[in-house]
């Protein structure tokens, strides 16, 4: 499987986790949204240091998962993206801030450790928050939440039209891609005398679809009007998921619960 | 450049939010007044085009490596700035969203650091002067000329920007040790490659698309223009002058005698007076004035748990111990979690079986 039928894939799953039954996928998309952005800002808003406040956020992510009965390690695959370039910076952490912050038994641990694992586990919580929303919700409903928001409608509008023909010309250029491997085997990449060509041609016959779905738009009575999934109500239930979420996390950025439990076992 | 939320702070993501929220606010009310309903589609489709041709990989002849396209650049140069900035919008979030590719609250700093120099700066200061002026002469062999280069200057420039813009925000939300000037050391080299080839990329592809249907691109006359507009080179040549000298400016902080620029410019010279770079009155702005204690009480007093830190705890051990037990007992109950939730999940699974079986044996 080629990069981009894997991505083809990728984007099929999504959509597959996103269509299950389960608590979570129940509830509002805009109460999940607010939530994941409430959830994300709160993590990021963790000093350097805080690694022992950080790990307590974690329990949420896991509650969501098993709450809506998707596998961890769907998310973990993601990692491989997020992790490069955090790690790039973070890496450099322990040989810039080397001075002593605690001792665990006879080993000193720098502010450099320290911080570097702050920011690893802020990546992660913060890709599992955002996965956890798109495989939890239609993505047809994340937009219709953001229109509840007031996002500008062109905007939504290009993107439910983005995502519908993502699908379509990663389609097509997963079928190029592998018709021209086919007749240059051993080649890694598409040659050089190619580069112009191959992308070109997809182009050009994208901009004459684009003509097309514009026209038959029109037909069906397209007036620059577009029309979003049904909205599900804002219920209680809703509220009640989105005001509790948000007080948990506020209760663990100010309250450090890691502390707090290992003074009740040292102590 | 996909810049993750944890490389950010709240602050610093919010007014790179505002930023591209107040330019894609403008591109829409200029799509909406220019009244171009039939461009939605095309965005879309153009939008998706770019995102999948995203993940072609190009040989790079002698190498053995591969590169890719750039997007705010083809973009541009198809829909316009204003057009191509909304499908970099929404490419940007379909990659954060459904690939992990960037972050949700990191959307805003990704936004501005892709799209806004790939379809503004790209656009307006490179592309476009380019093509109106008479570089390379007349014909259809100098607009190609003119496309090969525009795309090369505007690909290799606007990432410069977008990765000297990630050494900014990073830098200012404190997230990481590496000094400025090392930090830029780092990242500005790595991207002039990479710009310069996605430059030759984006070329042949703008070029094919010359060759084909030259009215698919914006500023570009089919049977090339009349070639003694000098005012437009003048304009030219003075734009990309003022451009080198910010972009030169820049890169001049790697090879200075204080790399730290940034952090000269923001924190002082001790020896000189903190304030003394900013042209203040050392008494009235300096560290221990009136105006520093009452921004330091603000800051007190607005802050999440100001008082918190790991070396100045009362006992360190102490604190270090119970903080390592605690997470460990959270470890455990997320543990617990993942098992309860399991339990259930199989318990449910074992129910919904045996009441199959119930009916059917009922029909």
């Amino acid at each position: 499987m080629n990069k981009v039928e894997k991505a083809l894939s990728e984007l099929g799953a999504m959509d597959e986790l996103a269509a299950q039954d389960s608590p979570i996928h129940r509830l509002s998309a805009a109460a999940k949204l607010l939530n994941t952005i409430a959830y994300i800002i709160i993590v990021m808003s963790f000093d350097k240091y805080q690694l022992s406040g950080l790990i307590p956020m974690l329990l949420w992510p896991v509650l969501l998962f098993q709450l809506s009965g998707i596998r961890v390690g769907t998310c973990f695959y993601k990692l491989r993206i997020v992790l490069p370039l955090v790690m790039a910076v973070g890496l450099f952490n322990p040989i810039f801030d080397r001075h002593i912050l605690l001792h665990v038994g006879k080993l000193a641990v720098s502010g450099g450790v320290i911080s570097m694992l702050t920011l690893m586990l802020k990546g992660v919580l913060c890709l599992m928050a955002s996965f956890l929303l798109v495989a939890t919700t239609p993505f047809d409903c994340i937009c219709a939440a953001l229109r509840k928001m007031h996002v500008p409608k062109t905007l939504v509008t290009l993107l439910l039209l983005t995502y519908r023909y993502v699908g379509v010309m990663t389609e097509e250029v997963a079928v190029m891609t592998d018709a021209y491997h086919l007749r240059a085997p051993g080649q890694k990449g598409i040659h050089v005398s190619a580069w112009g060509s191959f992308l070109g041609q997809l182009l050009l016959r994208s901009m004459d679809r684009a003509q097309e779905l514009y026209s038959s738009m029109l037909l069906r009575g397209y007036h620059q009007h577009f029309h979003y999934a049904p909205e599900k109500p804002f219920k209680a239930a809703d509220a009640a998921y989105l005001i509790l979420s948000i007080a948990l996390f506020l209760a663990l950025r100010f309250v450090d619960l890691s502390q707090l439990l290992g003074r009740m076992i040292v102590r | 450049m996909h810049m993750a939320d944890a490389l950010l702070a709240p602050a610093v993501a919010a007014t790179m939010y505002v930023a591209s929220g107040t330019v894609a606010g403008v591109s829409i009310h200029k799509l909406k007044k220019d009244d171009e309903p039939q461009k939605l589609p095309t965005m879309a489709v153009t939008a998706a085009l770019v995102f999948a041709g995203q993940m072609i990989n190009y040989t790079i002849p002698g190498t053995g490596s591969s590169g890719h396209m750039c997007g705010g650049m083809l973009l541009s140069a198809l829909l316009g700035p204003q057009a191509g900035f909304l499908s970099m919008i929404v490419i940007l979030a379909i990659q954060c969203l459904f690939f992990a590719d960037g972050g949700l609250m990191a959307l805003g700093a990704n936004i501005w650091n892709m799209a806004f120099y790939g379809c503004f700066v790209g656009y307006y200061l490179i592309w476009r002067p380019i093509m109106k002026s008479s570089w390379f002469g007349s014909g259809r062999s100098a607009q190609r000329l003119r496309i090969i280069v525009a795309s090369i200057i505007g690909c290799v420039v606007t990432l410069q920007l977008g990765a000297f813009s990630v050494v900014i925000e990073t830098s200012l939300s404190g997230i990481t040790e590496l000094p400025f000037g090392a930090f830029c050391a780092l990242m500005q080299p790595i991207h002039l490659a990479i710009g310069l080839v996605e430059g030759l990329i984006t070329a042949a592809v703008l070029c094919f698309v010359f060759e084909s249907r030259p009215e698919l691109l914006r500023d570009v006359e089919a049977e090339g223009k009349g070639a003694n507009d000098k005012k437009s080179l003048i304009t030219t040549i003075v734009i990309l002058a003022i451009l080198a000298l910010v972009v030169g400016g820049g890169l001049s902080l790697l090879a200075s005698s204080n790399p730290d620029g940034l952090e000269w410019a923001l924190f002082g010279n001790e020896e000189e007076g903190y304030a003394a770079n900013m042209g203040l009155d050392e008494e009235d702005f300096g560290v221990s004035s009136k105006a520093a204690d009452t921004a330091g009480s603000i800051q007190e007093a607005t802050s999440f748990l100001p008082d918190y830190a790991f070396p100045d705890s009362e006992s360190p051990v102490g604190t270090t111990v119970s903080g390592i037990v605690g997470s460990a007992i959270v470890a455990g109950v997320a543990v617990l979690i993942c098992f309860a939730g399991g339990f259930f999940r199989r318990k449910k699974a074992e129910e919904v079986p045996a009441e199959g079986t119930k009916e059917e044996q009922n029909t």
